[in-house]
């Protein structure tokens, strides 16, 4: 309670230093680091690994800012935070942008004093349930106890649909995915929800992932984006073009192989050509040099490069492309051109 | 009873013994041995019988399944949670081993992880003459711990030489180890001036001491430290970058002082009012009576209770993890998120307990140690 107390504080605080946090980029560039908030850890998306190298889909948007940015992607320093103290470290300063599995609202927008980035994952929530309870489907769930995230949309979402439903629940709070994977393991909650992605690699890491089922509502939007904080227009500016220009990217055929030779000399297609830098000047008009969108795509991929390598189907996790699908190929991700 | 005994089994037989001076009997069979111990201690009455019954039940039906768990039916190698399930049912500790650097170093560079290794091993070299009196050289050991902050310092932040290290790249039990005997070392001495401050004839002195210390303690240390790693940006001036690990090291040591003030103050306050009189009639001012006279009994009587502030600091040394400093508590979290290993949350939770039961053993051992080294009344 405490810590949302402070959290609120914190946002009504941020109004005052804002004046003094404009130039972000001057910041970054003199720190030489980019300071990147990212989650504690949830598989696929922001983990450490054996050697304490962060990996994951958000990590790889937060080593393409650092790449555009700085030139090189391993200059981050990652702030691991709780769905709770995300933005109060955001907005105080101590993190430069977010990438932490954040759903984009009207709310944290206005309200928290954030600047959302284009969306980098199209998510809904979704619920995990045991398939001995022979439920199946959302609207039967009248009385189950839900282990659910403290601090995150999901919890306004959850007691949104049970109260249209007109059932209740017994909410078990938890502070990360990883523990509520351990509290609905060992049964001390009926349902585990969150969003279908998280789902997805919670139940592949069950002991026995065949005996439990995801149900078919998706009770919600879940607009996943990055985030940086009101009054640095230049930073926002930059923050949101990386995050076009991996997308852009994949339309556009450019991976992590070929950037190199697409950026060498200007080619046929001139869209590649303004995105790499070798027809006209895009990055000046955000305050960096040239080459930007390329070093953020040899640092680390296109956007499907990306989520093939951290979520895709043949990793663990296995999520299918979906809605996150570019638009050619029938999905809703659509990035605004460069020119 | 002996004499009579004598007499009647023969006057004839001639003792072997000087009259007078019998040796002692053995006791007699069923009041040693293992046999009598059991009775003695596990079937005593009813009661004792029915819970010695009810324990080895549970034991039974405890113990077996988690040593099959944890060693018998156990994995230690293997690439990933599929292989460990490939070999075994039981626990997978090849995860364990796997991550076991980063459990200790954190996110430290590995090519400067020696710098860690040496830091630990000074570090004993350093303790061992400060916690036993009888250690060889200890003049000279004793001189070492001084200067120990110092080199460790060096050692692991870098800088004069040596490659500088952010402090945020600290993580795992190294983390615990600064925090806790960083706090640990500059609580006490902050503690006891509180304490004595707050004892004190001068108003201001006391006014302060006695704020402070009920600030501290109407507070928890998650709030504090929450305050220093986000809210302490919005009052400094716009730049400044106070390192993060700083701030917590000084609000962990200043929480654990408030706490340490009170306890010493209940050792101030068992000391009769004849020893300060004493002292004053000995003509000793106000720090050589504390120092000589006052303090040694006071902190004496506090031990258990300063040990008790120490664990409970080395505990909260977990409470980091909200301001995104990852302790082995921490790393253990993120650890599950990795793909190839996730859903081991027991093997864990169960290493970092060990870990932290390991230490928490230790100071409380040392604690009984010490108290019985500096008893001097007589035994209750």
């Amino acid at each position: 309670m405490r810590v949302t107390q402070f959290a609120a504080l914190g946002a009504a605080l941020s109004l005052t230093a804002m004046t003094a946090q404009a130039g972000t980029l001057e910041d970054v560039q003199a720190r030489g680091e980019l300071n990147c908030v990212v989650t504690t850890g949830v598989a696929g998306f922001a983990a450490p690994d054996e050697n304490g190298k962060w990996t994951g889909f958000d990590v790889d948007f937060c080593r393409a800012v650092a790449a555009a940015v700085l030139g090189d992607g391993e200059k981050v320093k990652f702030v691991p935070t709780t769905g709770k103290t995300r933005f109060t470290v955001l907005n105080s300063g101590e993190g430069d942008i977010l990438f932490r599995n954040t759903t984009e609202t009207m709310s944290r927008d206005a309200d928290l004093k954030l600047t959302f980035l284009p969306v980098n994952y199209y998510d809904g929530q979704g619920f995990l349930i045991r398939k001995e309870l022979g439920i199946n489907s959302a609207k039967d769930l009248d009385g189950a106890s839900i282990c659910i995230q403290t601090g995150t949309t999901t919890e306004l979402n959850l007691a949104d649909f049970f109260r249209v439903n007109g059932m209740s629940y017994e909410p078990v709070a938890i502070e990360t995915n990883e523990e509520g994977i351990t509290n609905y393991s060992a049964n001390r909650c009926d349902v585990y929800t969150t969003d279908a992605s998280g789902l997805a690699s919670t139940r592949a890491a069950l002991d026995d992932p065949s005996a439990h089922i995801i149900l078919p509502e998706i009770i919600s939007k879940e607009p996943l984006g990055g985030a940086v904080r009101h009054g640095d227009d230049q930073w926002a500016d930059i923050s949101k073009w990386v995050v076009n220009a991996i997308i852009i990217a994949e339309e556009l055929g450019v991976t992590a192989a070929n950037v190199a030779e697409h950026a060498a000399a200007a080619g046929d297609n001139p869209s590649i050509n303004r995105l790499l830098g070798t027809e006209g000047d895009m990055g000046a008009m955000i305050g960096l040099d040239k080459d930007w969108a390329a070093r953020a795509i040899s640092a680390v991929g296109n956007y499907a490069e990306s989520f093939d390598r951290n979520i895709g189907p043949d990793t663990p996790i296995g999520l299918a492309r979906g809605l996150n699908a570019s638009w050619k190929d029938g999905g809703i991700l659509y990035a605004a051109p460069i020119r | 009873m002996e004499k009579n005994n004598l007499s009647a089994t023969g006057s004839t037989m001639k003792p072997d013994y000087v009259i007078g001076e019998h040796p002692d009997l053995p006791p007699p069979s069923n009041t040693i041995g293992p046999i009598a111990w059991i009775r003695d201690n596990l079937l005593s009455s009813p009661a004792n019988i029915v819970m010695t019954i009810l324990s080895i039940f549970f034991l039974y039906k405890i113990l077996p399944p988690s040593l099959d768990w944890m060693f018998f039916d156990a994995a230690f190698v293997g690439e990933d949670r599929n292989a460990c399930r490939a070999v075994a049912d039981g626990a997978c500790w090849a995860f364990i081993s796997e991550r076991f650097k980063l459990f200790t170093y954190g996110f430290y560079p590995i090519e400067n992880r020696w710098r860690v290794d040496l830091s630990f091993v000074l570090l004993v070299i350093a303790v061992i003459p400060i916690l036993f009196d009888k250690t060889p050289f200890r003049k000279y050991g004793l001189w070492f711990a001084m200067v120990f902050p110092f080199i460790a310092g060096w050692l692991l932040v870098g800088g004069f030489g040596l490659d500088p290290v952010p402090t945020e790249k600290f993580g795992g039990f190294m983390l615990t180890l600064v925090v806790g005997i960083t706090g640990i070392a500059f609580s006490l001495p902050l503690g006891i001036l509180l304490a004595l401050g707050r004892q004190s004839n001068l108003p201001i002195i006391k006014v302060f001491c006695v704020s402070f210390i009920e600030f501290i303690r109407g507070v928890p240390l998650i709030t504090l430290l929450f305050v220093a790693s986000t809210m302490l940006s919005y009052f400094l001036p716009p730049g400044t970058n106070f390192d993060l690990l700083l701030r917590v090291l000084i609000m962990v040591t200043l929480f654990s002082a408030g706490y340490m003030a009170e306890v010493i103050r209940g050792g101030l306050q068992a000391i009769p009012k004849g020893q300060f009189e004493a002292s004053d009639a000995m003509g000793l001012k106000y720090w050589p009576s504390m120092r000589l006279i006052v303090l040694p009994q006071a902190l004496k009587i506090s031990i258990p209770g300063i040990v008790n502030t120490f664990i409970g600091l080395y505990k909260d040394t977990t409470l980091v993890i909200i301001i995104g400093l990852l302790d082995p508590l921490g790393i253990g979290r993120a650890s599950l998120s990795d793909t190839k290993w996730t859903g081991l949350s027991n093997e864990v939770y169960l290493f970092v307990a060990l870990f932290f039961f390991v230490s928490c053993f230790a100071m409380s051992r040392y604690s009984l140690y010490l108290e019985n080294k500096l008893q001097t009344e007589h035994r209750r």
